[in-house]
């Protein structure tokens, strides 16, 4: 009896990958623990071992194959002395034309009403890149024009980056520029603040946000504060980022969104990009600050897939929104991956006849309040959408500012649309539950319309 | 008062001597005038005095070139001193006005010159640690052969992070100096209360940092331990631990109950070993000054001394518009 093995998900958010090299050809008899193939993943590269014995009966996909969903059969494995099947042939590459990256939901749906961007002029050559590869660049391209900057953290180097955001820097920069740190959060830290206090520009990858909590106090106190309490002597010119909020699966350890912690503080700036563009944009901008900037990423937006301006040195001002689409009966404002929610919803909304603006804030200190504030008084409704906690959200402090600004102009209370007030789950369907959802800000938006 | 320590110690000069003996005593001076002031209500808050521990600062700024950096604690008035910072400035910002160096926004925990080579002033126990590393990182970086000095105490000494920062420093082979300042007391947390460890150097061991335990209360002896870590770094062969065993005479604040020690246990080291009355007894001892020569000196710190209290209690307080500047570079 021959059986099947499939396309394996080797990481929380894996959801297709490309089969690189296969290790084993038909008729092999291999053994459990033996490497089958070399598969790539968003992330890395990694090796896939068998789990049974048995002879290769068929390779159904070819090597070199992009784009192969997770449990899409790849072998057939047969038992000794059984017959290898005739009809499996192995899947031509070009025959398996999966659908790849580049057709990403988000991406597609974006696309739909998008206001022209005022951030690069019309007819701007355009080229398709993922959110993980304009944030490489970014950081490449920062790296390359100015010498003090540099890389530091957890598996920046050998390892390629536990995300492969920093992917190739090492060799390009060498280990004086990118930096592997031992895992102690709080002391690389510290000690990148004190470099940028002595002239250089650090950047440093927490593999997670959620692993900065070590490290918290050198952000606020050591790098947010000291320009103020020496009477502007002492800027920190520091870039914090890494990934933020939930991936898929990992628990409540590991899924926090701590997006309105960080706006919270004065000193430092926050930065949560949705789209490559931004991403790169603003990292560069970032880089170039002369204070500490929080860069909050998002890991399941690491392999999306947008259109990024071909320009040598595309740079994005801190606190302006971007317009995704324009709409006159509702506002809905958000940031980061909440945009993917936003984006949905109102596409949704379109269809109902309820004509959604949605704002991307972009970055959340400083915060663009004419564009929300100007925006809410076109439409008289306002929905705010985060995957964060609900208390002390920026959906909050938007209502509260909406409230005491443009009050006369709403037509109904503002909603707020967050994550739920639970550690996150680990179970499929709880997960789910505690993230906001599309149907959710669409219900908010319905809500607001009195429909 | 008896003669503590034998005269002929090193062949330090009569310049240098005086030189100790001037900038011990404007530290103690000051720190006696903070006192006065923050008892007539001028300095507000937090304010740790240094009074007893001025040997360690002075003894290793004489081993200092242009270029060299120091970082410490809240207890900071006497680093500041000590690396050329001007007590006026020093003064009018624990008064909290415009005069001061961070225009009153700091406070007495938190002043900073960059000109200076001055980088704090902090106020969380042990933070001080990595910041002091990384900025021997960036020197390191930029290719030049300057130290830091990374000023700590022995509560400090118990956190984590210091062994985070002992561990990359020496890996990185970082031109950084731990200058442990053991005065015996956690704020009222004695050493033998808070760790089973022995030394605090020792413990660089395991990292593989070299270290020693100094008289933090003799200043030659600070100076000729000082020298032999600067060496060590400039060399480049990375970290070094000096343990100084020094003594706050003062409470660990100015809120201190003083209920953790004796009275008597605090008057046995100022007579027995008082750095400045040290210095002075070899001055004397030797020939090298007289009873007038030092007195001419006690009186120009006073007058340096008074000066900067004047100019701490007119210097106008900071104008309101300050509150919204400086948040960012």
């Amino acid at each position: 009896m021959a059986t099947e093995v499939l396309m394996p998900a080797l990481s929380p958010t894996m959801e297709e990958g490309t089969l690189a090299k296969w290790l084993v050809k038909v008729g092999d008899v291999v053994k459990s623990g033996q490497i089958l193939a070399e598969i790539e993943t968003d992330k890395a590269t990694m090796e896939f071992e068998a789990t049974d014995e048995g002879r290769v009966g068929a390779l159904l996909v070819a090597e070199g194959t992009a784009g192969v969903k997770v449990n899409t059969p790849i072998l057939l494995m047969s038992e000794e002395g059984e017959a290898v099947a005739a009809k499996a042939a192995p899947v031509a590459a070009t025959a398996a034309p999966a659908p790849v990256a580049a057709a990403a939901p988000v991406a597609a749906s974006v696309s739909v009403v998008s206001k022209a961007s005022p951030d690069w002029a019309d007819g701007t050559p355009m080229k398709t890149m993922t959110v993980r590869e304009a944030l490489r660049e970014a950081m490449a391209e920062e790296m390359r024009a100015n010498p003090t900057v540099m890389l530091m953290g957890e598996e920046v180097g050998e390892y390629q980056g536990a995300y492969k955001i920093s992917q190739g820097l090492l060799e390009e920069f060498g280990p004086k520029r990118v930096v592997d740190t031992p895992i102690t959060e709080m002391g690389f830290t510290g000690i990148a603040v004190g470099a940028s206090w002595g002239g250089l520009n650090p950047i440093v990858e927490f593999m997670t946000w959620n692993f900065a909590m070590q490290a918290i106090d050198h952000i606020l106190n050591s790098a947010a504060k000291t320009n103020y309490m020496s009477g502007g002597q002492m800027g920190a010119p520091i870039v914090f980022r890494g990934t933020n909020g939930a991936a898929a699966r990992v628990g409540a350890q590991h899924s926090q969104d701590y997006a309105a912690w960080y706006a919270a503080i004065p000193g430092l700036k926050v930065v949560m990009p949705y789209s490559a563009a931004d991403a790169k944009g603003l990292l560069k901008t970032a880089i170039r600050d002369r204070n500490p900037v929080v860069f909050l990423e998002n890991e399941i937006l690491y392999g999306q897939t947008f259109e990024v301006p071909d320009l040598p040195d595309l740079t994005i001002p801190f606190g302006k929104a971007r317009i995704w689409r324009e709409g006159s009966d509702v506002t809905i404002v958000s940031f980061g991956i909440g945009m993917k929610y936003a984006l949905e919803a109102a596409d949704i909304l379109a269809k109902d006849g309820i004509s959604a603006e949605v704002v991307d804030l972009r970055t959340l200190r400083p915060i663009d309040y004419d564009t929300v504030l100007a925006s809410v008084m076109k439409t008289n409704r306002c929905v705010t959408v985060e995957e964060g906690f609900p208390v002390g959200s920026i959906g909050d402090h938007l209502a509260s500012t909406i409230m005491q600004r443009a009050f006369d102009y709403l037509d109904a209370p503002v909603v707020t649309c967050t994550g739920k007030d639970v550690p996150m789950p680990y179970a499929a369907n709880l997960e789910k539950l505690a993230l906001v959802t599309t149907a959710e800000v669409v219900a908010a938006v319905k809500s607001v319309c009195y429909r | 008062m008896a003669v503590k320590k034998e005269p002929q110690k090193s062949n330090v000069s009569k310049e240098e001597l005086l030189g100790f003996y001037r900038e011990m005593l404007l530290i103690r001076r000051f720190e006696e005038k903070a006192g006065q002031l923050y008892g007539m209500g001028l300095i507000g808050g937090f304010c740790h005095l240094y009074i007893g521990q001025e040997a360690v600062v002075v003894g290793l700024e004489a081993c200092t070139k242009e270029g060299d950096k120091r970082i410490t604690s809240y207890r900071d008035h006497g680093h500041m001193l000590a690396c050329g910072m001007d007590p006026k400035g020093v003064m009018a910002e624990l008064t909290g006005r415009e005069g001061g160096y961070s225009k009153g926004k700091g406070g007495s925990m938190h002043m900073f010159s960059k000109e200076k080579h001055f980088y704090g002033g902090h106020g969380i126990v042990g933070a001080q640690v990595p910041l002091g590393a990384g900025l021997a990182l960036a020197d390191k970086y930029l290719g030049n052969d300057n130290v830091t000095f990374t000023y700590f105490g022995d509560g400090a000494a118990n956190q984590g992070q210091v062994y985070e920062t002992y561990n990359m420093a020496e890996l990185w082979m970082l031109p950084v100096i731990f200058v442990i300042e053991n005065n015996q007391y956690a704020m009222g947390t004695s050493v033998k209360r808070s760790t089973k460890s022995g030394t605090f150097f020792g413990r660089g061991a395991a990292y593989g940092i070299p270290g020693e335990q100094v008289d933090g209360m003799d200043v030659l002896a600070v100076k000729a331990a000082g020298e032999k870590a600067v060496a060590h770094c400039r060399a480049g062969q990375g970290p070094y631990i000096l343990e100084m065993m020094t003594y706050r005479y003062r409470g660990h604040s100015m809120s201190d109950p003083a209920k953790y020690r004796t009275r008597e246990e605090v008057e046995k080291i100022r007579s027995e070993k008082d750095a400045i009355e040290h210095v002075r007894d070899l001055l004397l001892n030797a020939g090298l000054a007289s009873e007038e020569d030092l007195k001419i000196i006690d009186r120009e710190i006073k007058e340096q001394v008074n000066a900067s209290a004047e100019f701490a209690k007119d210097s106008p307080e900071p104008a309101l518009t300050e509150l919204w500047t400086d948040i960012y570079a």
